[in-house]
């Protein structure tokens, strides 16, 4: 009888720290979707609206203008193009350079290998401004043809950015693809000499196919991280009007001077094409994250 | 296996010239040997390549980094013009540049920040969220969404809470008058702190997603028994899951460390890197982009910063790589 009770009790216990458990993870998710939240708030609000009844108050007019004004005061269309010229050349050209670099690291013995991985691995955890003042300069004066660079030089041009995210991503996505490839069965490649296949052959039709999960995975993250980023531009480009978008936030900041209205909205914005991938691609991004941190 | 392959072909001296193993006679890499000379060209090119791009990129620059920190160069007439002065744009970093120990100070804050809050706090929400009560989805939904924000982002969205007069917190708390604001941004006593905490609103969803699917992998079993042996929970993570984690828990606790040292983005869309927000980075990209562009200087502290991370990253890298079997 008392085991019945005492059973009871703990079950009790058991419901009541469930309970704390979910208001405790309801709180925290409140506090931590608030400050998207009230962004979202204010850029309904027109600024004549927010000056009348304050910033923190219900009431009055609620409309779109801050996204209107934001969009085209802030020339949003032009630096979204900026960012779809440099993204998805570097987003193809990394995902195909790392994949054929992976593929020899992890399927041939080299003599390099372990070095030539930790090279680029390295590379890739360095901050960026570790090298920006010596690559500032070799930029200023290493050539670049002309369809892709109006002033023969990688300088403020947007092949030097893409090709500084290729380089600096490389190695993550080396890694977590030689990571992933070193899982594909190695007699696939003995298989595929014994048919008189090339290595090439073999890359491309063998291994890359088999390699296509983790390629989603890096190519959610990668549009992500190269979307997101805000330096290389800053430094690399001195046209305001190629700016990419993120990049040209610092701009846009000057134009809306004190209007926090119109930053709200702008900031919305421009993280619709991350909050895209955040609701319709979470599995892949995700999986990319672990993929580079843990191993199959 | 492939690794092994690896492995001792790195460690043996080969006999082709050209580091492929194509020619070694043993065994057990006889497929080697069938790779025809149009092969082993089209490897060379594969691997070659990216090699070049992370070479002219990358390794080409961290080494003229620190060529270039010896010497006084303000970027004017040429690599002809660049004269070597020896350590003295060190000992000026120490003994008359201002910023340089508050911005050392801060990037040290801002470790210290991660590691005892944003960090911990991650790995407690994965631990809450991988008992797979009702409702998990979305409170990793909403925790991880400022994860995918890029950081300018972050700060614009942070300035809505932090502005002086327009801001959320000092609607909140009554201070919004001439006089009585709290700067939150402007106040060099303060912002370091407000930034972190903008930082770590991101930086927690971080660790928070790695760690989870760290957990996730767990073998149940393992908590089961301590469960069965009378071990509470706190028991079970500390004795029994957090050990287990140690590979896990190194990636993150480089990941923090890194990240620490590449903060930036925050600093400079807030004032600049300025007033109370220095930091290495910052110093760095203060010094080229501004009227005096001073490239020998600007490399002495891109050389701390590299001394700094290099620690980490090789040890990460030696974790990372060698216990790859």
């Amino acid at each position: 009888m008392s085991q019945i009770v005492t059973a009871g009790a703990a079950h009790r216990r058991k419901n009541l720290r469930r309970g704390g458990l979910q208001a405790f993870l309801i709180t925290m998710s409140v506090i931590w979707l608030l400050p998207l939240a009230w962004a979202l708030y204010t850029s309904f609000r027109p600024y004549d609206q927010t000056a009348t009844y304050g910033y923190v108050s219900i009431g009055g007019i609620y409309n779109l203008d801050n996204y209107v004004n934001s969009f085209n005061q802030g020339q949003l269309p032009m630096y979204f193009l900026n960012t779809v010229i440099i993204l998805v050349p570097a987003v193809i050209l990394v995902l195909f350079l790392s994949s054929m670099m992976a593929f020899t690291v992890s399927r041939y013995s080299w003599r390099f290998n372990l070095i030539l991985l930790m090279v680029f691995s390295g590379a890739n955890l360095l901050p960026p401004q570790v090298i920006i003042t010596p690559l500032f300069r070799i930029f200023l004066v290493l050539p670049m043809f002309a369809p892709l660079s109006d002033n023969g030089v990688m300088y403020d041009q947007y092949i030097g950015i893409t090709l500084i995210h290729v380089a600096f991503q490389m190695g993550f996505c080396t890694f977590v693809l030689s990571n992933y490839m070193k899982t594909i069965p190695k007699a696939l490649n003995e298989a595929a000499v014994v048919d008189g296949a090339s290595v090439w052959k073999t890359y491309w039709t063998i291994i890359l196919p088999l390699t296509r999960p983790a390629l989603a995975a890096l190519a959610t993250l990668q549009v992500t991280w190269i979307y997101n980023d805000f330096f290389w531009a800053l430094i690399l480009m001195k046209t305001g009007a190629k700016y990419p978008i993120t990049s040209a936030l610092n701009n846009l900041q000057g134009e809306f001077f004190t209007n926090n209205n119109l930053i709200a909205a702008g900031s919305i914005l421009v993280a619709i094409p991350t909050l895209i991938v955040f609701f319709a691609l979470q599995k892949q991004f995700v999986s990319g994250l672990t993929l580079g941190s843990t191993k199959e | 296996m492939a690794d092994r392959a690896a492995r001792s072909g790195s460690t043996t001296p080969p006999a082709g010239a050209g580091g492929v193993a194509s020619s070694r006679p043993a065994p057990k890499k006889k497929h080697y040997s069938l790779l025809t000379r149009r092969d082993t060209i089209t490897l060379w090119v594969m691997a070659g390549i990216p090699t070049l791009l992370v070479g002219v990129f990358i390794l080409l620059p961290t080494l003229a980094s620190i060529v270039l920190s010896f010497t006084s160069w303000n970027g004017i007439g040429g690599l002809g013009a660049i004269k070597f002065i020896g350590l003295k744009n060190y000992s000026d970093l120490i003994n008359v540049y201002q910023p340089f120990f508050p911005a050392l100070e801060h990037n040290l804050i801002w470790l210290v920040f991660f590691l005892l809050i944003a960090t911990p706090l991650g790995m407690f929400f994965a631990v809450l969220l991988d008992k797979n009560i009702r409702g998990t989805r979305i409170y990793q939904s909403a925790l991880y969404m400022p994860v995918v924000l890029s950081l300018a982002i972050v700060g614009f969205i942070w300035q809505l809470i932090y502005a002086p007069e327009q801001g959320l917190l000092n609607n909140l708390l009554g201070r919004t008058e001439q006089g009585n604001q709290i700067s939150w941004l402007g106040d060099p006593s303060i912002n370091l702190w407000a930034i972190l905490v903008a930082a770590s609103w991101r930086q927690v969803g971080y660790v928070m997603v790695l760690y989870l699917a760290g957990l996730k992998g767990f073998d149940p079993v393992l908590r089961e028994a301590a469960s069965i042996d009378g071990a509470s929970e706190v028991q079970t993570f500390f004795r029994v899951v957090f050990p287990v984690m140690r590979p896990i828990n190194i990636v993150i606790l480089v990941i923090t460390v890194i990240e620490s040292l590449r903060a930036f983005d925050l600093a400079f869309i807030t004032n600049k890197g300025l007033n109370g927000l220095e930091l290495l980075s910052t110093l760095v990209t203060n010094n080229i982009i501004g009227e005096t562009s001073r490239i020998g200087f600007g490399s002495a502290i891109a050389v701390v910063l590299l001394v700094i991370s290099v620690g980490p990253i090789i040890f990460y890298l030696f974790r990372s790589l060698k216990e790859d079997d």
